[in-house]
């Protein structure tokens, strides 16, 4: 459903992502992996428009997204949870999820079924139902987590855009989320394209993988056999050379 | 002496009310583009004008008078933002800043060749039987100020607080980017800022009409002790600027009455200086609280 072909994005003069061309299908969830300023967050700001491509298409069910406003792209079904949560720290929890829904607002949806969605997102984390009116700036980093996708699955995404969800959690949390993570694709087959530092816990939940260097797609293959490759264990999920020649 | 300091207090409260307004105006656009929009006190100018234009000329009545102004007024601010701001939307700052004075001194000339050098007064809402209040002496005048602005105020409060609209106008100015990957339109919440600072700004210029005349060129200093009300409040869209515009006001109308008329405009600018210098964040800025 999401097609990306052969995009190159810059920030000034720096070639940030060379050649990149990826894929996403419905109630996938596809995980980007490689090192600090591989590209990855880049690639998702390019998905949302944050930073557009230069030349390549990115085309979602079919109609070019490249080009196009964030709101654009909001709009269309492409939601990104970004990096550091970027809650609105000034506004209550309930009010950070109203915001979510803002273009649903102004397409003069039905309030009713706006604050139904908002109920489900209490449900699918605990947690924050107990905190609606708290300041989203005064929660943990877990549930600042939690209330940032909950947030961006206000627009109700078709696709949603994950980066770096588990940074600074502890792993219970991580957990949790990862949880969620795995029940938005299997009951609502949300496509989600997961960008993650901790790769295992990323590869054990993907359906499929990439792994990136220095803007360019290396690998590309499904899950499991990522987590079995040996370069990728080597470089991505921290065993030692020795180790796997030693096996 | 006490009755002569309600009376300066009091006159003091309804300038620093006009103030409030305008200094509003300032930083609700600040807030969402991050420039200080100069032409702020044009706003405020062509207000009590085009009031005076279409009572005088026109023959309206005076509420579709005051009406009209508003929303041409609003139409102005509308279409210089889509004029004179959105085509550089990545220019920066100081740029803009400065393209918002060009468009002030070219809304103030356009005044000027239309509707004269004169200076012009338009009549009070109600009588003007000043009324007498502990001593003091109040126009009826300076009673709708005070209630007109409290209005606004109000409803501004409810818009930015209580609706969609005015929420997505804080977040947007909270975290920008963020706003705009919920589909906050940043373009769109720069343009409804213009026309809520251009309205706001004429209703200012239309109440205080009839106790300071009008002319085309009040927008220079009425801007400017705006801005300074939106400086000592912080540059908050709300209860700051508020409090900046009242105690401008007061301080003005004490320094005048008690030391020198002379020195009314030296005043505003001397508190304008010490804020920066001292508090350049404002005087009622909270400390954020943020938990990482």
């Amino acid at each position: 459903m999401l097609r990306v072909k052969n995009i190159n994005t810059y920030y000034g003069q720096v070639h940030a992502l060379k050649n990149i061309s990826l894929h996403l299908n419905e109630g996938e969830i596809v995980t980007l992996i490689g090192a600090n300023g591989a590209g990855k967050t880049t690639i998702l700001n390019s998905l949302s428009g944050i930073t557009p491509p230069r030349d390549g298409e990115i085309l979602f069910e079919g109609r070019p997204v490249a080009g196009l406003s964030p709101d654009c792209i909001v709009d269309m079904g492409i939601s990104q949870v970004p990096e550091g949560r970027q809650v609105f720290k000034d506004f209550s929890v309930e009010d950070n999820l109203e915001l979510g829904a803002y273009l649903r607002y102004r397409k003069r949806e039905k309030k009713s079924v706006i604050r139904k969605d908002i109920e489900d997102v209490f449900e699918l984390f605990p947690q924050l139902s107990g905190r609606r009116n708290q300041m989203a700036g005064t929660l943990s980093g877990g549930e600042q987590q939690m209330l940032a996708i909950g947030r961006a699955l206000m627009a109700r995404p078709k696709v949603l855009l994950l980066d770096e969800p588990s940074m600074g959690l502890a792993p219970l949390v991580v957990q949790e989320i990862f949880r969620v993570i795995t029940d938005l694709r299997d009951q609502r087959s949300t496509a989600v394209l997961l960008v993650e530092q901790n790769a295992r816990a990323a590869l054990k939940i993907a359906d499929r993988g990439y792994v990136l260097e220095t803007g360019k797609v290396m690998l590309e293959e499904n899950a499991y056999d990522l987590l079995e490759n040996k370069d990728v264990q080597r470089a991505y999920l921290g065993r030692d050379k020795k180790e796997i020649w030693e096996r | 002496m006490a009755h002569q300091i309600l009376q300066y207090m009091l006159s003091g409260l309804s300038t620093g009310a006009i103030y409030s307004l305008i200094g509003i105006g300032f930083a609700i656009i600040y807030n969402s583009t991050g420039i200080i929009n100069f032409a702020q006190g044009e706003f405020v100018m062509l207000g009590g004008m085009l009031t005076y234009v279409f009572l005088a000329l026109f023959d309206f009545p005076l509420p579709a008078a005051m009406g009209l102004a508003v929303v041409l007024t609003t139409a102005v601010g509308v279409v210089f933002e889509r004029l004179a701001i959105r085509p550089l939307r990545n220019a920066t700052p100081l740029s803009l800043v400065i393209i918002t004075i060009g468009g002030s001194i070219l809304i103030r000339g356009i005044a000027m060749l239309q509707f004269g050098k004169d200076t012009h007064a338009i009549p009070a809402f109600s009588s003007n039987e000043p009324l007498t209040l502990a001593g003091a002496t109040v126009l009826p005048q300076h009673l709708w100020i005070l209630g007109i602005t409290l209005c606004i105020i109000a409803v501004n409060r409810f818009f930015f607080f209580h609706t969609i609209n005015g929420k997505a106008m804080r977040a947007c100015s909270h975290n920008r980017r963020a706003a705009s990957l919920v589909g906050i339109g940043v373009k769109r919440m720069v343009l409804i800022s213009f026309a809520i600072s251009s309205a706001m700004g004429s209703v200012a210029g239309i109440i205080t009409a009839p106790l300071t005349m009008t002319s085309y060129d009040v927008g220079i200093m009425l801007g400017l002790k705006g801005f300074c009300a939106a400086i000592i409040g912080g540059m908050s869209s709300g209860i700051g600027t508020v409090f900046g515009g009242l105690l401008l006001g007061v301080l003005e109308s004490l320094g005048a009455g008690l030391i020198s008329s002379g020195y009314k405009d030296a005043i505003a600018f001397i508190i304008l200086l010490l804020i920066l210098f001292i508090r350049p964040q404002g005087l009622f800025r909270k400390a954020e609280t943020e938990r990482v």
